[in-house]
């Protein structure tokens, strides 16, 4: 570790921070936290990083809408979620640092490294800028520290664009007192198609960063870490669920791009073929679930992925697939919504859709993975399920969890994910397509090939030999059998677990990727003897057992979720009209408890803090401490 | 499309083993009397028989409309979809069993409306399928609505008054498309050329389009009838390579030799409308076919695991 610091140095202790580094998009702030992030989870940190990402692809540099960079929280113990504001920045101009003081990103009392370019720049209109923004920021107690990054960087390379990001890197490796040599590991690394030169000139940048701040700065954080026992992986969601897929031996995924589920399928057209599958681009998503369930009817394991406005137009396939009870998964990767909304960003609001958005009954198994190790193993569960059920099975993760990265056991493959999933030996004499348990609903799947199999599926109401039928026992028949699936599956399912007490004042429920946040954010309200708990859903269709029972022990039940409701009191909104959050109408009519929600859909993922407010508030309002 | 077909070989030597026309057919059809997809289907069973087939090693995916009916007709499996998607269907099934024999039976509604995109992609795409559009030139199931390919003028439902715009012409919109490798007309009231049509379709390395037009007796049931009545208003696209059948040319005075390799010529035909022309337009089996550059060995599953522990190295910490 870099420890000769001085003995001026001044080394504060503390379990954890958050970094941010900003840049004008192409400046390399995200190949930096790669570097960094990774250099601390192999160190034994917790880590959780989360992408800046702006909205157009070259914005024009220099200006509040060019933000482009990485948050990374790390600590001593594990990290689930990106946390509060950050307590360190390292800028590369006052406008992106100024678009990030807009959002509130930043503690009262964050350290700023910024670029020292500026404030006496040769251009008026430049200097201008900067004294404006510097006056908006200074109602803030930030400790500017002027660094001449850019003029230290060319000391080394021609081209400060291409090595800026490394000088900063060696500043955060002085500051954190991190490792070198993992550093370098990590720079060669991701510079491993590239020249040797260019790795050896990123370590040079490196070192230089850290002898400036090792000279310049006089301060250092030290985070503990505990080198973890068990083998571990660190990855975004994403990448999470491009793997889970072809873990699960998932063999043609057919897709539309769309942000921010892309990068799953250029994970998979990176590797698929080397494991057998492929990655159909359809002509739209229509046609890509079409092609999915084309596939999957012929006996191959089938997904499609996707983002809200994709799963829209899905949705007459979906319960075509529902009808014919022909396994599929679906994962729908969230952004912000209504129509194309906000694209990068996060947001929990497909949820009903989900759920119900079809022509008619169409029940399907909708699980929302809660943490990125989850991304990975949902895609296992999904099409296990989706097979044993012949059924649609919807997995809701988001782009929070999507281009969040964290460290997570490296999973143990198991070749019975493998399987083939079709029973291809004869068929028992007289067996029909839909030869229905009237116990289960459950039926024995037949592909085309088996002998004697032959039959036409149909979206049609149909009877058990798959004929078209109109009378009202077979469609009753029909609707009830591919219900009674759900009810079969549901009572597979675990009560979810409650974290904290099993009983108390409130019980906060959330599902999906806001686990860690909403659970950090209890810890915080129990350290101040709060009878607080909560639970994280990961089933939203069927729901897990014994809600009403759990949400019985407690005064009040809440849920916390990223998408609209109304607030009571704002105009026109009244108990009576006011709309709530997803889960919570799900909840409210699952459970028949006066259920309340606490909700909003910033654009990002809750923080902690916000989760922390909001459950006090309750606790005022509604019970006793 | 012949892959796995049986030879004919076979049936010599078991003649039990041989299926007749019928035995490809599970029930009647459900159409009204008179109506064009009847004669599609006798050409399809006579086809399978022909090429004797085994019925579970076929699939007949279709849309949503009157013609979409057509898959519980036939003795094999089936998958009746949805309006204007079967294109996709078909397309993931041919990816997941390149050797099934695929056919798609679409109405004019089902392709070249709700299922117009598919239609110019799947083209593209070329995987290897035979096509029937059966085109009645009207919304059959939904009760005389004008389709894409009703005739300017022509009254319907939705148009009372006459459709207003020129109709939409199939053969036109396929050999504009990049990547077409087969192209053909027929129609239902020339059993001879549908079924020979059919046979060549069949024989095609790629996505066969054969639009196929066909009377409504309820709704269009005269929409065809100068060419019915007139046989000289119909010209027949000749060649060795094209097709034929015996008896034709008492029918049809009117022959052209057309090469079905002259894309520019096919076009050009395509846009003629003095005479209704019959036959090959354009076929060319050297274009790449999805299903088979796309086609990926399979992978053992120990193989997998070893692939993606070394895989997961990569994210190790
Ligand atoms: C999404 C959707 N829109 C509309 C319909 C109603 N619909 C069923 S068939 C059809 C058109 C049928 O015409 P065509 O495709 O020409 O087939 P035909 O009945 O003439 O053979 C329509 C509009 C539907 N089933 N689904
Ligand atoms: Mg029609």
């Amino acid at each position: 570790m870099s420890k000769k610091a001085s003995s001026k140095t001044n080394i504060t202790r503390v379990p954890e921070h958050t970094v941010e580094i900003i840049t004008n998009s192409g400046e390399g702030a995200q190949k930096c936290a790669q570097i960094f992030g990774q250099t601390c989870a192999k160190m034994g940190n917790g880590v959780w990083t989360v992408e800046i990402i702006p909205a157009e692809i070259e914005p024009p540099h220099h200006t509040v809408t060019s933000t482009s960079g990485n948050i990374i929280r790390f600590g001593t113990e594990r990290v689930s979620n990106w946390g509060d504001q950050s307590k360190l920045a390292v800028a590369f101009n006052e406008q992106v640092c100024l678009s990030r003081h807009r959002l509130g990103s930043f503690d009262d009392n964050c350290i700023i490294l910024q670029e020292s370019a500026w404030e006496n720049h040769e251009d008026e209109a430049v200097r201008d800028n900067y004294a404006k923004a510097m006056e908006e920021m200074s109602s803030k107690n930030y400790r500017f520290i002027q660094v001449p990054i850019e003029e230290e960087t060319l000391k080394l390379v021609d081209n400060p664009q291409l090595g800026k990001n490394m000088f900063a890197l060696g500043l955060l490796t002085e500051i954190y007192q991190r490792d070198l040599a993992v550093v370098e590991k990590q720079i060669g690394h991701i510079f491993r198609h590239k020249a040797a030169s260019v790795t050896e000139i990123n370590v040079e940048l490196v070192k230089h960063g850290i002898a400036w701040a090792r000279k310049n700065l006089g301060f250092q954080f030290e985070i503990e870490s505990v080198v973890a026992q068990e083998a571990r992986v660190v990855m975004n969601g994403n990448q999470a669920a491009a793997l889970g897929a072809i873990a699960a031996g998932m063999e043609i995924c057919a897709m539309y791009p769309i942000t921010p589920a892309t990068s799953v399928s250029h994970e998979l057209s990176d590797i698929f073929e080397n494991y057998g599958g492929m990655v159909h681009q359809a002509e739209d998503e229509i046609a890509a679930a079409g092609v999915a369930l084309g596939a999957s009817y012929g006996g191959k394991v089938a997904l499609t992925v996707t983002s809200g406005p994709g799963m829209a137009l899905k949705t007459e396939f979906l319960a075509l697939a529902v009808m014919v009870e022909i396994p599929l998964v679906v994962l729908d990767v969230q952004r912000g919504g209504p129509s194309t909304g906000l694209p990068t960003k996060v947001e929990q609001s497909d949820l009903l859709a989900a759920l119900y958005a079809q022509p008619g009954d169409a029940p399907r198994v909708v699980l929302a993975p809660r943490s990125i190790e989850d991304c990975f193993h949902s895609m296992i569960t999904a099409r296990r399920i989706a097979e044993t059920f012949r059924c649609l099975v919807i997995v809701l993760t988001d782009a929070n969890l999507a281009s969040g990265v964290q460290q997570f056991t490296r999973p143990d493959f198991d070749a019975r994910w493998q399987q083939n999933p079709v029973d291809v030996s004869p068929l028992p004499e007289g067996l029909r397509p839909y030869d229905w348990d009237p116990e289960t609903g459950m039926s024995r799947r037949v592909i085309p090939g088996t002998p004697s199999g032959q039959h036409t599926v149909t979206g049609l109401a149909h009877d058990e030999e798959s004929r078209v039928s109109y009378d009202p026992e077979s469609n009753e028949r029909g609707c009830k059998m591919r219900s009674r699936k759900l009810a079969v599956f549901q009572s597979t399912l675990m009560p979810p677990p409650v974290y904290g007490d099993e009983k108390g004042d409130l019980l906060v429920v959330g599902w999906g990727s806001t686990q860690g946040a909403i659970e950090e954010a209890v810890d915080r309200v129990r350290a101040e003897e709060c009878k607080v708990s909560s639970c994280q859903l990961t089933f939203l269709s069927p729901l897990e057992p014994d809600l009403k029972k759990i949400f019985g022990r407690f005064k009040k039940v809440m849920t916390v979720e990223i998408n609209y409701s109304d607030t009571v009191g704002d105009p026109y909104i009244t108990e009576e009209t006011r709309r709530y959050g997803q889960l919570a109408w799900l909840l409210r009519a699952h459970t028949l408890i006066d259920i309340d929600c606490w909700t909003s859909c910033p654009g990002q993922p809750l923080r902690p803090k916000d989760i922390y407010n909001s459950i006090v508030k309750n606790i005022e309002i509604g019970v006793s401490k | 499309m012949s892959s796995i077909a049986v030879s004919l070989l076979d049936c010599e030597f078991d003649e039990s083993k041989c299926l007749e026309a019928d035995d490809y057919q599970t029930r009647v059809g459900k159409w009204c009397a008179g109506c064009g997809d009847f004669g599609a289907l006798n050409a399809v069973k006579r086809l399978l028989a022909k090429e004797q087939l085994q019925p579970e090693k076929m699939a007949f995916v279709s849309g949503i409309g009157c013609s979409s009916r057509f898959p519980h007709y036939v003795n094999a499996y089936g998958f009746h979809g949805i309006h204007g998607r079967a294109l996709p269907i078909a397309t993931g099934l041919k990816l997941a069993r390149p050797e099934l024999d695929v056919f798609v039976v679409m109405g004019d509604g089902d392709c070249t409306s709700i299922g117009a995109g598919h239609w110019i992609h799947a083209t593209r795409y070329n995987p290897n399928m035979t096509v029937l559009l059966l085109d009645n030139n009207i919304y059959g199931l939904t009760k005389n609505q004008t389709s894409p390919t009703t005739p300017e003028g022509y009254a319907s439902n939705t148009s009372p008054r006459g459709s207003v715009l020129p109709a939409l012409d199939p053969l036109q919109a396929t050999l504009g498309v990049s990547n077409a490798s087969f192209v053909a007309q027929t129609a239902d009231w020339v059993p001879a050329h549908l079924y020979a049509t059919l046979q060549a379709a069949y024989d095609h390395n790629g996505f066969s389009f054969i639009r196929i037009l066909q009377r409504c007796p309820k709704f269009t049931p005269d929409v065809f009838d100068d060419a019915i009545k007139n046989p000289d208003h119909v010209e027949l696209l000749v060649h060795a390579d094209g097709v034929d059948a015996p008896g034709l040319e008492k029918l049809f005075k009117a022959r052209r030799e057309h090469n079905p390799k002259d894309l520019d010529e096919a076009r050009a035909l395509a846009q003629r409308s003095d005479l209704l022309r019959l036959g090959i337009f354009f076929k060319d089996d050297s274009f790449p076919v999805y299903d088979e550059i796309r086609a990926v060995s399979p992978v053992s599953a120990e193989e997998k695991i070893n692939k993606l522990e070394k895989e997961f190295d990569r994210y190790g910490v």
